[in-house]
């Protein structure tokens, strides 16, 4: 009943194809429409400024919540406990920092992307290839992470096991078949669709996630008689740990008995990790670009305001789907699924479906949670393509190469090929990359966020005494630091092998170049980042007041900042 | 500067002219704005993540702490981490109304008077409310 590969009925498959296609066509359709409305650069790039708070809170939600959040999450809580909900949390509170100190200021002081705000008292050039070079690393990172991870989920909604074939695909070409179909539907929403596309793609899948997550996890609840006392009692027992599930140290921060020094270090990497995503997330350049498409800054503090609610209402489900398949489904079968959990979710709605409506719901509940997850995982490579393909056009191909004298034709023409290079990059380095493992590129990308973005976005609207070279020194300084400290760490190189046998580095085991202990950078790349801003600015004699006293009035008034465009 | 982010576009925004944005940086009612938003949002800062990081380190080093069982199944760990939503959702509402209260009027006159667009005595009757 609760393993999907193995008795993966043609029937289940020919439901999950079918709600695939319908979710393929339906955003396909979004990107006809929104297509035909894409004219102009803020177009383009912001979806021409019109959406309400409340549209875009569930875009940035949609934007967000990745596969990662939503498979990782659940799957962590229900093979590791109470760590999964630990993991979840840190994602929460980061929206602080945007809510207070970012989302209104960048709103009203920047144009298209996070370049514009730290760029403005600056020396263009420099300063926005350092901020391109930042995006692009950050988004392909982090594109490249789900992507791998979504060849292997199309392959698993799909119940392709190995030796076992689906309309003439093994499990392999399923795989591939997975990045490559993931990666031109990315491309088409972005290029054709725009802003506007992606944001329309982005709220149908926070629908579609939300709806999903209320009713399997009511449907979990009720067996419980709505007693969450007794569904951690089942989970409990079930996972094998008994009251150790419900408490911190299963995943992070595990203590190694007779290894002080693994102990500690373990610890230090609970901490490195949390202070990455609390001070990541108003740093991810796919975040920061939502802020731009409502039309002023009290809309964008809502939109901030429904994404809070929205992101802390689905990890309190994310509570009870993670504790429901740890009890209902059981840690054998979703290891035996996969190894990471990332089936948990999928398996429990069977499991739920068939307890309450037979094997035929069964069925239709696992495809529809299956493609919910399939378009979780579209939203936020969409989000991630045209974060890459706006800072490539605006910031590197106009600001750059261009001196600012760029055409809006031509920048929004440029846009649209980043977005089609973006994608076939990405789909080739997640074809070569996909048996590796990457699921530390997305820690990497919030190390990277909080090292290099967020420190030079608030030191531009706060110090007065901030120039290009703290700028330039800070992304610089804060990117080769996360990204240096992380290729010697475990994570690359020497970690070994778990009991099953695989590798656990990015590496073969028989490399091991490491010599950095932690597996997240940011406990020293993030001061690191703080550090370098600070020296080069202190440095450099250049010292613009007025431009600054410009940003500053601009960035708490409103003043002179972007209009909504009319259609 | 040819580059500004302001000086291109179908509809270009209002233009503010570089002396007036200046001048303003000066004006008494501008450094009242920008100290209340310092006043709110510095101390929230501090306090969340602060709060946040006791919590990370406490699931790191406390463990005694975090499973003693408040009731039934529940422990501290498992209220500990709902108080962070309690306390975000909080934060989250403190600040909208503390900014829709004494952030947005005073923002608002001050952009208008920028703009040039609202009339000088609707501004000043704004300032009080």
């Amino acid at each position: 009943m609760t393993t999907l590969a193995a008795e993966t009925t043609s029937q289940e498959r020919l439901i999950t194809m079918i709600l695939f296609t319908a979710l393929i066509a339906v955003t396909i359709g979004i990107t006809v429409w929104a297509g035909r409305r894409t004219r102009s650069a803020t177009d383009f790039h912001s979806g021409g400024r019109g959406f309400t708070g409340l549209q875009n809170g569930f875009a940035i939600g949609g934007d967000y919540m990745s596969a990662a959040s939503f498979l990782g999450i659940a799957g962590t809580i229900a093979l590791f406990g109470y760590d999964g909900f630990l993991y979840s949390i840190g994602f929460l509170v980061a929206w602080l920092v945007a809510l207070l100190l970012v989302a209104e200021l960048l709103r009203n002081s920047g144009r298209f992307t996070m370049a514009d705000v730290v760029s403005y008292r600056m020396r263009q050039r420099p300063v926005r290839t350092a901020a391109s070079v930042s995006t692009l690393t950050v988004s392909i990172f982090y594109l490249l992470a789900q992507m791998v991870g979504a060849g292997a989920l199309v392959a698993l909604l799909l119940g392709i096991e190995d030796g076992d074939t689906y309309l003439g695909m093994s499990a392999d070409t399923a795989k591939i078949v997975g990045i490559v179909v993931v990666g031109i539907l990315m491309v088409v929403y972005v290029s054709f669709g725009g802003m506007t596309g992606t944001t329309w793609v982005q709220i149908v899948k926070a629908v579609l996630l939300m709806g999903g997550a209320l009713l399997v996890t009511l449907l979990v609840l009720s067996i419980y008689d709505f007693d969450f006392g007794a569904l951690m009692n089942d989970a409990s027992s079930a996972s094998g740990v008994g009251d150790a599930f419900l408490e911190p140290g299963q995943r992070y921060g595990v203590e190694v008995a007779g290894d002080a020094w693994q102990t500690m270090i373990n610890k230090l990497d609970l901490i490195s990790l949390g202070l990455a995503l609390v001070l990541g997330t108003a740093g991810l350049p796919h975040i920061l670009i939502r802020f731009y498409t409502v039309p002023d800054s009290k809309t964008a503090r809502k939109s901030v305001n429904w994404a809070i609610g929205l992101i802390g209402t689905f990890y309190l489900l994310t509570l009870v789907l993670g504790f429901g398949a740890a009890a209902l489904v059981g840690r054998e079968a979703i290891v035996g699924q996969n190894a990471a959990g990332n089936t948990a979710a999928p398996q429990l709605a069977e499991a739920v479906g068939d307890h309450f409506g037979g094997d035929f719901w069964g069925a239709v509940l696992l495809a529809f949670i299956a493609a919910v997850a399939f378009a979780t995982i579209l939203s936020t490579v969409a989000g991630l393509t045209i974060a890459s393909s706006s800072s490539l056009a605006h910031d590197f191909y106009n600001n750059v190469l261009r001196r600012g004298k760029a055409s809006e034709r031509d920048e929004v023409r440029v846009a649209r090929f980043a977005a089609i290079g973006v994608g076939v990059i990405s789909i080739v380095l997640a074809v070569f990359a996909q048996n590796l493992n990457v699921a530390f590129l997305v820690a990497l990308a919030f190390a990277i966020a909080a090292s290099a973005n967020l420190p030079t976005v608030l030191l531009s609207l706060f110090w007065r005494r901030f120039n290009t070279t703290g700028a330039v020194a800070g992304i610089y300084g804060g990117l080769i630091s996360s990204v240096g400290l992380v290729f010697f760490s475990p994570v690359v190189s020497g970690k070994g092998v778990d009991a099953k046998g695989n590798n656990l580095s990015l590496f073969p085991e028989s490399v091991d170049f490491h010599w950095f202990p932690l597996e997240n950078p940011g406990l020293v790349s993030i001061p690191v980042g703080l550090l370098c801003a600070i020296l080069g600015t202190l440095l450099s004699r250049e010292e613009d007041p007025d431009r600054f006293a410009r940003l500053q009035v601009r960035a708490l008034t409103g003043a002179g900042a972007e209009r909504a465009t009319t259609h | 500067m040819t580059t500004s982010p302001t000086s291109e576009g179908s509809e270009p925004p209002l233009a503010v002219t570089e002396a007036r944005a200046v001048a303003m940086h000066d004006d008494p009612r501008f450094r009242e704005l920008r100290a209340r938003l310092v006043r709110f949002v510095l101390p929230a800062s501090v306090v969340f993540l602060a709060w946040y990081l006791l919590y990370v380190l406490l699931s790191a080093y406390a463990d005694g702490l975090m499973s003693t069982k408040v009731v039934g199944n529940a422990n501290v760990a498992l209220f500990f981490g709902l108080l962070q939503f309690v306390t975000t959702f909080g934060i989250a509402i403190l600040y909208s109304r503390y900014a829709n209260r004494s952030l947005d009027p005073l923002a608002d006159e001050l952009r208008a008077e920028l703009e040039g667009s609202g009339e000088e005595p609707a501004a000043r009757r704004g300032e009080d409310a």
